[in-house]
């Protein structure tokens, strides 16, 4: 902080030139447009979300304030407690396929080959790509008679019937999650590639005289290096997939028998084509608490280790 | 401890030859310093020997075995890099220990053989801060003592010395040939800076190019320079060349383009007219009224010495710059005329077309 005091304006100064010399107030004045800004497409919706959610509002009706009543009938509702299994367990297992998928495809990208640059292009190509045509693309790919991996599959006699690959819950769980970590990698893998190009090689060279083999040189610089940058990539990785909807809405809509419904979908259904704009924000407002506690596992392993902090004795 | 042996060593990347041939034997517990102007491939002998690069052709022998193809962990060495290399996120104990610990050796033993390595260098209080938290020099110590704790056959170091300040350098050096006059570890040391080669080796290699321009004693490369490169890079400030034609008779002389004369020593081989370069330290001048004429240009007295720029020849005569250094409190103003000769049999010749001294 620049603790500079400024000096006293004399009395002939005008209302302007005063605007003009006080720091604080020409700051304030070129935070405003960000601050509306903020407001206005930010805190609005956000409290106008919470306060939908304590109210009965349909579409086309305004609501009245009905409390807790939202949340009370979520409780008993055992599609909500589904749907909230269903988020958890793709958060968790395409979290953990992406983190372990990018991790690996970072440290291939970080090897010297030929074509690197060609090679790093194509690896975003998945992120480029708008979402909803990736998701047409893979329903392509998992249609349940068309489906390219079905043919290849019966063509090389692996299988003999087509795999049904969204109308069953099992296989339809995994189709999605499989897409959506297709989709995730690259963010992944491109951020803790950039995280691995800040390790200094010399780092690897000490350890390797100091005798470590591949494997120990990862175990002992490489990911102890690295979790900083783990940390922030997978809380970003953990919220985007976890407020996931493009995706699910193109592929199974849910489906099926609601295996694939995430909390995202679900207020989507509840609150737009059901309707129920009040119970559709409950189930909005009620991934806040999830969504908090990966900002709060972040914020613990994002906090600067003892070993980053400088000088002072 | 043991001996090191660079047979005919050469590197490559790709068609681009960096080095071509070099030889150097290294007894058991010299201190060796490779030195060179950046790009001689120094740094990449150093690497080779440490097996962070391969070597393209030749033998490379750590007491008496060949090394060639053998994984760095195998060949018994420990390096100090340039910039330390300590891993940030362990203290500085457990970087000095983390060779052990991969070997798996027995925590106490670690324990020990660390808290021995702290002791020698004066780092006992600092082995639980991160490397953050210490200074240049100090960070310069626990890279040296994660060497010594591997106890290694051969220590190479990689300029050492060139991130940390220049009186901090001075301390450093003093520090690192006491600690190699301790442990008697054969040491191969690369540095640019001639005062360190001069100042801690016990022999030096003189590197250029890619080749080995001379090795021997540092005395024997200040007082015989092999070249007109080594006279020039060892010694500062460096030796003044001139270009002159041999002149000679009762008293030989050497003639410069532009009409100076200069005593000539006697050589051998020395025909009338031949083109030579005249090698003269600047410490090796002195004021003599019988000597040649120079206008001063510069002067730059530091105290205890004075550098004096001047130009060969008297006023108008457009000379060639030379640097003297007198010891005296002396003071010239530009302009002034100074007479100058060289010290009696302290003077070099080299052949003008090789280079080589005659």
């Amino acid at each position: 902080m620049a603790n500079v005091t400024a000096t006293e304006p004399s009395p002939s100064r005008s209302f302007w030139a005063g605007i003009g010399q006080g720091r604080h107030v020409i700051g304030i004045v070129f935070m405003l447009p960000a601050a509306v800004f903020l407001l206005f497409f930010l805190t609005y919706p956000l409290g106008l979300g919470v306060w939908l959610g304590f109210t009965d509002t349909r579409i086309g009706r305004a609501g009245e304030f009905i409390g807790l009543e939202n949340y009370q009938s979520l409780m008993g509702d055992s599609l909500f407690w589904l749907v909230v299994f269903n988020t958890i367990l793709y958060t968790v297992a395409a979290s953990i396929l992406k983190f372990g998928l990018g991790l690996w495809l970072a440290l291939l990208l970080n090897e010297n080959m030929p074509f690197k640059a060609f090679f790093r292009a194509v690896v975003l190509l998945p992120w480029v790509v708008p979402t909803v045509l990736s998701a047409i693309a893979f329903w392509w790919i998992f249609d349940s008679q068309y489906s390219i991996i079905s043919w290849a599959l019966i063509k090389m006699e692996l299988i003999s019937a087509p795999i049904n690959f969204l109308g069953d819950v099992a296989n339809a769980r995994a189709s999605v999650i499989a897409a959506n970590v297709w989709r995730g990698i690259p963010f992944v893998a491109i951020s803790l590639l950039a995280g691995l190009q800040t390790i200094s090689p010399s780092l690897h060279e000490a350890a390797t005289l100091d005798g470590a083999t591949n494997w120990q040189r990862f175990r002992y610089i490489t990911l102890p290096m690295l979790s900083p940058i783990i940390a922030v990539v997978m809380t970003f990785s953990v919220l985007f997939t976890f407020t996931d909807f493009q995706l699910i809405y193109v592929l199974t809509r849910g489906g099926p028998l609601n295996s694939t419904h995430l909390m995202a979908t679900l207020s989507f259904q509840r609150a737009i084509p059901g309707g129920s704009l009040g119970e559709g924000a409950a189930i909005a407002v009620a991934m806040i608490p999830f969504l908090l506690g990966a900002i709060l596992f972040s914020y613990f392993g994002l906090q600067r280790r003892k070993w980053q902090q400088g000088g002072a004795d | 401890m043991a001996t090191v042996d660079i047979r005919g060593v050469k590197k490559a990347y790709g068609a681009t030859a960096v080095i071509h041939g070099v030889d150097v034997s290294i007894r058991d517990g010299e201190f060796v310093v490779l030195v060179g102007p950046s790009g001689c491939g120094k740094s990449t002998l150093l690497r080779m020997i440490a097996g962070l690069e391969n070597i393209t052709g030749g033998q490379i022998l750590i007491g008496n075995r060949v090394i060639n193809e053998m994984p760095p962990k195998e060949r018994d060495i420990a390096m100090v890099f340039q910039n330390y290399a300590l891993y940030p996120h362990m203290t500085v104990g457990a970087n000095m220990g983390f060779s052990l610990k991969l070997r798996k050796a027995p925590q106490a033993e670690i324990e020990s053989r660390v808290q021995r390595a702290a002791e020698i260098l004066n780092l006992t209080k600092l082995l639980d801060r991160y490397p953050r938290q210490l200074s240049g020099g100090q960070r310069q110590r626990v890279a040296m003592g994660r060497a010594i704790v591997r106890d290694p056959q051969v220590f190479l170091f990689d300029e050492p010395l060139s991130n940390l300040d220049a009186q901090l350098r001075v301390q450093m050096r003093t520090e690192i040939k006491e600690l190699h006059q301790r442990l008697k570890t054969t040491t191969v040391y690369v540095t640019h800076d001639q005062i360190e080669a001069m100042t801690m080796a016990d022999k030096i290699v003189v590197m250029h190019d890619g080749i080995v321009e001379q090795i021997g004693a540092p005395l024997d490369l200040y007082d015989k320079p092999a070249n007109q490169f080594v006279a020039g890079f060892i010694g500062s400030p460096s030796m003044n060349f001139v270009k002159g034609k041999v002149r000679l008779g009762a008293d030989p002389r050497l003639v410069t383009d532009s009409g100076v004369e200069m005593p000539l020593p006697a050589a051998p081989g020395l025909t009338d007219g031949r083109a030579v370069v005249y090698g003269l330290r600047p410490e090796h001048i002195r004021l003599d009224p019988q000597g040649v004429p120079a206008t001063v240009v510069v002067t730059e007295p530091t105290g205890s010495e004075i550098l004096v720029v001047a130009r060969l020849g008297s006023a108008g005569q457009k000379g060639q710059e030379i640097t003297c250094l007198f010891r005296e409190r002396l003071s010239f103003a530009p302009g002034e005329v100074i007479h100058i000769a060289p010290q009696p049999g302290l003077t070099h010749l080299f052949d003008e077309a090789t280079g080589n001294r005659l």
